[in-house]
């Protein structure tokens, strides 16, 4: 009989088991209410597909004197595939890790001889999502490049880093507490799966970058500048922590 | 740049109800907030929305301080005719938009 019992037990144990240490990790998308989480499923209602829209009048429109995004890259549905999941990713020139708006950036400084767009301006969020529209649905594929180890380890570095006034590490609530309830909002895991993301809160679309920079403020810290290094190495820290989560961008959050 | 994003069927049977989503990007600044320097945003809100079937007026509606930025409106009619449904936006200092979308009733 106790034989008996343990052949039926033991596999139940060992499946529990396997269950447990099967992927615990949530998009922020199911700490939604199912009201947000409606918004952002339908593109009718998806307030970010505005930004969409602009992002691909953008991407077909060619500045004077130089090509349009599509006369290089061409249909961004076939040629921009997937690319967005892969960001940050090594930078050539730079030597260094960037960001899918810096790449966008430096595309537009070298080849289209343009001035950048400025950090959270409606056209570079818009080229961002319509971009980040293309790898919806794909997993996030940080890129197997060992030059991007050092600084996704700074990254990793800056998750766990107590910073500000209140001394709070990015781990502190996102890896030690993620469920629980800050100020009423539940803590989600931090994965930056739905970027550039239309935020209610906002009222208008914003980066990772932008919402990074809320956060710092909000634990009372100097926030790093758009663009800085440090934002690039967190960026590269989190989409290595969200590898394999579905691409979910333009994300509705509250 | 002022987007409008229409979703409407486009084709429909004679006496079906349809349903129109329409958003539109907007601010909806509420005229009472301030900015850093502490000066009074002013207001800037879209007022009114209309929607034209072949001509005839189906549906409007009166938009508020209150109300979220790139409003959201969603509404049903009745398909009657081929023609054309047009989508008017009025709001503060001048603003205004129409948007068409063809439908086909069989």
């Amino acid at each position: 009989m106790p034989r008996d019992l343990i052949r039926i037990v033991l596999p139940l144990v060992l499946a529990s088991g396997l269950a447990l240490a099967a992927d615990q990790r949530r998009s922020g998308f199911e700490f939604m209410s199912s009201s947000t989480q409606q918004m952002q499923q339908e593109d009718a209602l998806n307030p970010g597909m505005l930004w969409v829209a602009e992002g691909e009048a953008l991407w077909n429109e060619a500045p004077a004197g130089a090509q349009s995004c599509a006369g290089c890259h061409g249909d961004a549905p076939a040629g921009m595939r997937g690319v967005a999941a892969r960001y940050p990713a090594f930078d050539e020139h730079r030597k260094k890790p960037v960001d899918l708006q810096q790449r966008i950036n430096s595309c537009r400084e070298t080849r289209q001889q343009q001035p950048a767009f400025a950090a959270e301006s409606r056209a570079l969020l818009g080229l961002s999502s319509y971009i980040g529209l293309q790898s919806r649905g794909l997993p996030v594929a940080p890129p197997d490049d060992p030059r991007l180890q050092p600084a996704r380890l700074r990254g990793a570095a800056l998750f766990n880093a107590p910073m500000g006034q209140l001394n709070f590490s990015c781990a502190q609530c996102h890896t030690d507490n993620p469920g629980r309830r800050l100020a009423g909002s539940p803590i989600p895991q931090a994965h930056p799966t739905g970027y550039p993301i239309y935020r209610l809160e906002w009222q208008a679309m914003g980066s990772l970058q932008r919402r990074l920079r809320n956060c710092m403020t909000g634990v009372r810290a100097e926030p790093y500048p758009y663009g800085a290094d440090e934002m690039v190495e967190l960026e590269l820290y989190l989409n290595t922590r969200a590898a394999s989560m579905p691409v979910e961008t333009p994300g509705v959050r509250p | 740049m002022v987007r409008a994003l229409i979703n409407c069927p486009k084709t429909a049977k004679k006496g079906e109800v349809i349903e129109i989503k329409t958003l539109i990007s907007h601010v909806m600044e509420t005229g009472y907030r301030a900015d850093s320097v502490g000066k009074v945003v002013p207001r800037d809100i879209l007022r009114r929305f209309t929607c034209r079937y072949a001509g005839e007026q189906v549906f409007s509606a009166d938009l508020y301080p209150a109300i979220a930025a790139n409003p959201f409106i969603s509404f049903t009619t009745v398909a009657t005719a081929s023609g054309t449904l047009s989508f008017t936006w009025d709001g503060d200092n001048g603003f205004t938009q129409t948007e068409t979308v063809a439908i086909i009733v069989t």
